[in-house]
């Protein structure tokens, strides 16, 4: 593949392409990488653990009542065994540089180019967890995130990756970015504002998200008063901001 | 500038008109990222889509900077920047070039930390077989204690590998620690080499140590025949790796590129090639050791057999001979 040009912003990293319009990374902190380890750890525990009771259950309880120490050796140690160790290269070499816990985390591992890692690139930075998991809770990897400019562990270092913000804005936006050039009256932006509260609604404090809507309604509803905004409960505003978007023949009016 | 674009009817128009064909390039994208096998037309529309969506993109950023539509070109200006960049994969080819040309390559790189390596690997065991042979209470600094109590019995821990757990299974769990064993021989090297030679220096006193201790308890013989079979390229796939480490640290204390880290990042890449080549031999390495080393009905004629024909198959393939029609000795 041809070499890209790739340059350090506040934000992360930029890439120029050959058409020479650049894509932007946006580089994943510690806190996207410990939610995603966590998010990992917890499910490989489980998966392992669960094939170490259902196996163990059925060699006891329904093939056989007295099964030999190879029989749990092939059925149950080997297979939890590999489920633990063996999760995180496999699920990131079949996933192209994803695992649940960094897609929980909405973070992925790019190239330094960011294209998506292949084979080689994600083995290596698993075997190098050998080092950053030492001395233990991953100290080495936690230090080297700290200290290094785009907060990457020593793997990472060995293998030319990075992890960066998923920053996917996905199929079911597209009707929402359709609607901004027809909704009601709004400007682009204004627009891509309502999008964004509508988006994160159910993240957001119920008191902010009450307060941040009752301002929209207020500024954007046509024929909105301060005192009609400011009787609505949190149910009706979401209605009235999601009526802001829709094109102008079918706003309802409030 | 920009506020009088957002408010301008004729953006509105444009992000309708454009938005139809957005969605086209997205599915289309979508399904070139999903298949491998795609026609002329596929890849023609896709490289389109990709001067559509730079095009697109380049405005959208003037004119609406960090929407959410900017947002949405870019994640999909990403995907097909990755699908029309993606590098073809010929598996078979590359495992045959690797195979062939790359390991020899990267042996003749590493002569010389395959060489330091080997020699401080028998060094220490020379020192550490020395060192137990004149003070016998120094094998508890190398060995365990129930290694130690084994064989003061007259037992070695390998007589009953086998009732213990089938060979298969043994196979599996000793190249399991052999690659592991590996990986902290090349990893370590991360510490400016520092660390290889560490791991190498402290398996050589056990290993000497072991043998030394045995041999004081009259079964350095039993203890040589088991490991007959195995050893020879166990060892060597042990120095082997630590030359990779050793090459890791010396990126580092001596770049060879512009930067640190690229030089860094250039000898891990060489050095992975290296060790996925240890570790398939010591995949077979688990596989004598589970199989043939634990069974006494193998003389030890066959043991030896068996273990320096595998370590000359070993060399052969890694100095290229085992290609020796397409070996090419560089100047």
């Amino acid at each position: 593949m041809a070499s890209m040009e790739t340059a350090d912003t506040p934000e992360g990293l930029r890439i120029e392409s050959v058409t020479g319009v650049e894509l932007n990374l946006a580089i994943a902190g510690l806190g996207g990488r410990s939610l995603a380890f966590t998010s990992d750890f917890l499910i490989r525990t489980v998966a392992a653990l669960a094939w170490y009771f259902a196996a163990m259950f059925m060699l006891e309880h329904v093939f056989d009542t007295h099964p030999s120490e190879a029989a749990y050796g092939y059925w149950v140690g080997l297979p939890s065994a590999a489920i633990y160790f063996l999760y995180h290269p496999v699920i990131e070499v079949l996933m192209g540089g994803r695992t649940p816990g960094k897609r929980m985390a909405g973070i992925r591992i790019v190239m330094r180019d960011g294209t998506p890692p292949g084979i080689g690139p994600l083995l290596i930075r698993n075997v190098f967890r050998l080092l950053d998991s030492l001395p233990m809770v991953y100290v080495v990897g936690i230090v080297a995130c700290f200290i290094t400019q785009h907060e990457v562990r020593i793997g990472d270092m060995a293998a030319g990756t990075l992890l960066v913000y998923d920053e996917g804005v996905e199929k079911e936006s597209v009707e929402h970015l359709v609607s901004q050039g027809g909704a009601a009256g709004l400007s682009a932006a204004q627009a891509d504002l309502i999008s964004d509260v509508l988006a994160r609604w159910d993240a957001l404090d119920p008191q902010a998200r009450l307060q941040i809507a009752r301002q929209a309604l207020h500024r954007l509803e046509p024929g909105a008063t301060l005192a009609s905004t400011e009787a609505i409960n949190e149910h009706d505003a979401l209605l009235r901001l999601a009526a802001l978007l829709r094109p102008v023949e079918s706003v309802a009016a409030p | 500038m920009t506020q009088r674009l957002q408010n301008d009817p004729g953006l509105r128009a444009w992000l309708n008109q454009r938005a139809a064909l957005w969605q086209q390039i997205e599915a289309r994208l979508g399904k070139l990222a999903r298949g491998k096998r795609h026609s002329i037309e596929d890849a023609n529309a896709a490289v389109q889509g990709y001067r559509a969506l730079a095009h697109d993109l380049s405005m959208a950023r003037r004119v609406l900077p960090g929407s959410r539509i900017t947002r949405y070109l870019e994640t999909n200006y990403r995907r097909a920047h990755i699908l029309l960049t993606r590098p073809a994969h010929h598996f078979f080819s590359d495992l045959l070039t690797l195979l062939r040309d790359e390991i020899p390559a990267i042996t003749r790189e590493l002569k010389g930390p395959i060489y330091a390596v080997s020699a401080l690997f028998v060094l220490a065991i020379v020192a550490g077989a020395w060192l137990v042979s004149t003070h016998l209470e120094l094998a508890s600094l190398f060995l365990s204690e129930e290694t130690i109590n084994q064989v003061e019995a007259g037992k070695l821990w390998t007589d009953d590998a086998l009732n213990v757990l089938p060979s298969a299974l043994m196979s599996i769990q000793i190249f399991t620690n052999n690659i592991v064993v590996a990986c902290f021989a090349a990893v370590f090297g991360v510490l400016f080499g520092l660390g290889t030679f560490y791991f190498m220096t402290l398996n050589g006193l056990m290993v000497g140590a072991l043998f030394a201790f045995t041999a004081h308890h009259g079964l350095g013989w039993r203890l040589l025949a088991f490991t007959a079979a195995h050893g020879p390229v166990e060892m060597t796939t042990i120095c082997l790796a630590g030359a990779v480490g050793v090459s890791l640290g010396e990126a580092l204390v001596r770049p060879q590129l512009a930067t640190r880290l690229a030089s860094f990042q250039a000898a891990v890449f060489r050095g992975a090639k290296y060790i996925a080549m240890c570790i398939v031999l010591l995949i077979v390495c688990g596989f004598i050791e589970g199989h043939v080393s634990p069974d006494s009905s193998y003389p030890m004629w066959s043991r030896l057999v068996i273990g320096w024909g595998w370590w000359l198959i070993a060399m052969c393939l890694v100095t290229g001979r085992l290609w020796r029609p397409h070996f090419r000795q560089e100047p």
